[in-house]
């Protein structure tokens, strides 16, 4: 058991710096897209990236 | 058990805390500060935060966060704590908790190390959490709509002015810093000019070659701009490429300018964006080295506990201890800034409402923490080597020789030998009056890390230091100025429909333009103040800074009194009444005083008087003009900002006082209960 918790240490960081640096912020776009909205079809993934800048700088997003 | 654990936390806490106040010997070691800090830390999440959260705000997990009712998939997410903990920290976190304790070790080390940690424990981190849970209640409203729907339309408008206002004050004394450490030194320009096309490279791969694919982009901008450190270090060994870069103040300026303009109007995925990420990288990756070589280097604080200029008379600002030494600090103990950002992207991830510990009281936590590395790589320079760094010109003397007198003579010895051995392992021409705080920091910085992991790349680390700070500058820089904008064309839209049209793009270019002449104008004339400009705008930033903290505590407080819960109230009201003193304080010092160091007036006057007499040197009577008006407009400005923090407050007091007779208010904007795991 533990052993197996070791094993599947580095997968685990490696999804934590993923999530943390939203390198998956287009993958849990699709996810989400394909339980909330099947049947349409989702943005590419340049798309996605786009709009999601657009959003995320037309806030306060960085402090001093 | 646990209770021993605690109270043994307490004691060596206390011990700590004792030893670093009452030290009086040469020096004193870093670890000391360390673990006082991190014992004070430890306590006030363990008890001060979780009382707060379970009685004061009484967070409920059975309760359904906006990212789960409102779950879309983009900006309302549910996501881990720790995730959203890491995002949170990256947006709080800027140069402001760098430079502010780099300026207020004049004082030496101990009054700014007590602020940043009472005022964080206290202060910061309760503000921050109280938005960030007031937010997450409101479906992730802004501060503004906060202020407006709870206590009404003047605590609306306050905040929005307060933002526009702390937003160029910001941006200005940024650019000041930037300007500063690249004057004269053509690594650091070359260096700093470098990173843009990088950041530009970088947006076209993320646009264009692998959409979104963030990680893989930053490991590539990171290695380039290594590689631009190292470069900008053999460009400056060469004898005519090195004169292109080394340019005077004012040219810098208007590049800044120019740069802040281009950078505002572009597409964000273009360089904004790019540039966010290289610099989140960089932050993250040197607060985390920073932190590993101030362990392991364990180095001694040279800098005396409390220097003579707690009395005012201090080179780098001219203000006695109280008040200036709150203002000075700023973001490392108190920052108003943060509840725009605890107000708007990160409510809308939180997952459970007991995260808001986490995110709200512990991030700031970690914020104060970079202000203690900060005081601590300023405080283990030599204080003479301090002193000559950030002492600008016209108050210790324009020459070298004048400066080491100067600065010898009050008692922290100094030589030009020992200036030029240091700047000549710099890889650089001189650093006397590198003024700004980022070349002082930046020389302890490389100190820690050549200590601690090689000493051969002294100059290196010096010039990724410099970058380092420039790089997230610059973002702060650009992200504000398109916020400003924003604001704007959300304000003359009133006036002209189509102005308030953010993508209309003749609005983009006169709404941009204006927000960048705004800062602009000040940034300009701190370049051309022989004082420095560091003196005037890093005053009128930390009053501005405080009085989006006062503007944010009223909120707060009014909420908890609208809730029946006045005996409460003191939590947020204690930080408030100490920021509305604190601010009122230095506006009145900062108005009223006839030292010309510390006074707007007082300095405009004796200005005048010289020029009027004809007794300043011809370029300094060209700009004695500009510089007399620049004073008064100072002048004004603070007592704007004082004046719009007791308006808020005023309006709190009438809010509380109504609920206290049980006369009708506003009713709560909270988002109506809904059951967690009913979605």
């Amino acid at each position: 058991m533990k052993l197996r918790a070791l094993r599947d240490l580095p997968r685990a960081l490696w999804r934590f710096v993923r999530a943390l640096s939203r390198d998956d912020a287009y993958f849990e776009y699709l996810r989400h897209h394909a339980a909330a909205h099947a049947g349409t079809p989702p943005l590419s993934a340049r798309e996605f990236y786009l709009r999601e800048q657009e959003r995320k700088w037309s806030g306060v997003s960085r402090c001093c | 058990m646990r209770k021993l654990l605690w109270g043994c936390v307490a004691l060596i806490g206390a011990f700590a805390i004792g030893g670093v106040a009452l030290h009086r010997g040469e020096t004193i070691n870093a670890m000391w500060i360390v673990v006082a800090a991190v014992c004070v830390y430890a306590l006030g999440y363990r008890f001060y935060s979780a009382w707060i959260a379970a009685r004061v705000l009484a967070v409920d997990d059975t309760r359904a966060t906006p990212a789960i009712r409102l779950n879309n998939g983009r900006d309302f997410v549910p996501t881990h704590r720790w995730i959203v903990f890491g995002h949170h920290f990256a947006a709080i976190a800027g140069p402001g908790p760098l430079i502010g304790p780099t300026l207020a070790a004049q004082f030496g080390f101990l009054p700014g190390t007590i602020w940043i940690l009472v005022g964080a424990v206290l202060g910061g981190c309760v503000q921050d959490m109280t938005i960030l849970f007031l937010s997450t209640r409101r479906n992730g409203r802004s501060l503004g709509q906060m202020a407006r729907d709870e206590l009404g339309p003047i605590g609306g408008y306050a905040a929005i002015i307060g933002t526009l206002v702390i937003m160029l004050i910001l941006i200005a004394v940024l650019g000041l810093v930037v300007v500063n450490a690249m004057k004269h030194s053509p690594w650091a320009t070359a260096t700093v000019f470098a990173t843009i096309p990088i950041a530009i490279l970088i947006g076209l791969y993320l646009r264009n070659i692998r959409p979104g694919r963030v990680l893989e982009a930053s490991l590539i901008g990171i290695t380039l701009l290594l590689l631009a450190v190292v470069g900008g270090g053999a460009l400056n060994e060469h004898e005519t490429l090195r004169t292109w870069f080394d340019l005077d103040g004012k040219p810098l300026a208007w590049f800044v300018i120019a740069y802040g303009f281009i950078a505002a109007v572009l597409p964000v995925w273009l360089l904004l964006a790019p540039r966010d990420y290289l610099s989140t990288f960089l932050k993250l990756g040197t607060i985390f080295l920073l932190a590993i070589a101030v362990v392991l280097m364990r180095p001694e604080i040279k800098m005396p506990a409390v220097t003579q200029f707690i009395d005012g008379t201090g080179p780098i600002f001219g203000g006695s201890l109280f008040p200036f030494v709150f203002i000075t600090v700023a973001c490392g103990a108190i920052s108003g800034f943060h509840a725009l950002v605890a107000s708007g992207t990160t409510p809308k991830l939180i997952g459970t409402e007991s995260d808001v510990r986490l995110i709200g009281y512990g991030s700031m936590m970690l914020e104060s923490s970079v202000a203690i590395m900060a005081m601590i790589a300023a405080t283990l320079l030599d204080p003479g080597v301090f002193f000559a760094i950030n002492s600008s010109p016209g108050i210790v003397g324009a020459t070298a020789d004048a400066a080491v007198n100067t600065i010898s003579s009050w008692g922290f010895p100094v030589s030009v030998e020992q200036m030029d051995g240091l700047a000549q392992a710099m890889g650089e021409t001189t650093l006397f009056a590198r003024t700004g705080g980022a070349p002082s920091l930046a020389v302890g910085m490389a100190s820690i890390f050549s200590s601690a992991f090689g000493a051969s790349l002294l100059a290196i680390w010096y010039h990724f230091a410099i970058m380092f700070e420039a790089v997230f500058i610059l973002t702060t820089l650009d992200a504000g100025t398109r916020v400003g904008r924003f604001m704007l064309q959300d304000a003359l839209g009133h006036v002209w429909k189509p102005l308030g049209q953010t993508s209309w793009y003749p609005s983009v270019l006169i709404a941009s333009a204006l927000i960048v002449a705004g800062w602009g104008y000040f940034l300009y004339i701190g370049v051309v103040d022989p004082n420095g400009g560091i003196n005037i705008l890093w005053p009128l930033f930390g009053i501005s800074n405080q009085l989006l903290a006062g503007i944010a505590l009223c909120v707060a407080t009014g909420v908890i009194i609208k809730q029946g819960k006045l005996r409460y109230a003191w939590v947020t009201a204690a930080p408030l009444a100490w920021i509305a003193i604190i601010t009122t304080a230095a506006t009145w010092e900062k108005v009223v005083s006839s030292d010309p160091r510390v006074g707007f007036l007082a300095a405009a006057e004796q200005l005048a008087a010289k020029l009027a007499a004809g007794t300043l040197p011809v370029e300094q009577a060209a700009v004695a003009p500009q510089l007399i008006f620049n004073q008064r407009l100072d002048a004004l400005l603070a007592m704007l900002l004082t004046g719009i923090l007791w308006v808020v407050i005023a309006d709190t007091v009438r809010v509380s006082w109504r609920v206290s007779r049980g006369l009708p208010v506003l009713p709560s904007s909270e988002a109506p209960a809904a059951a967690a795991h009913a979605q």
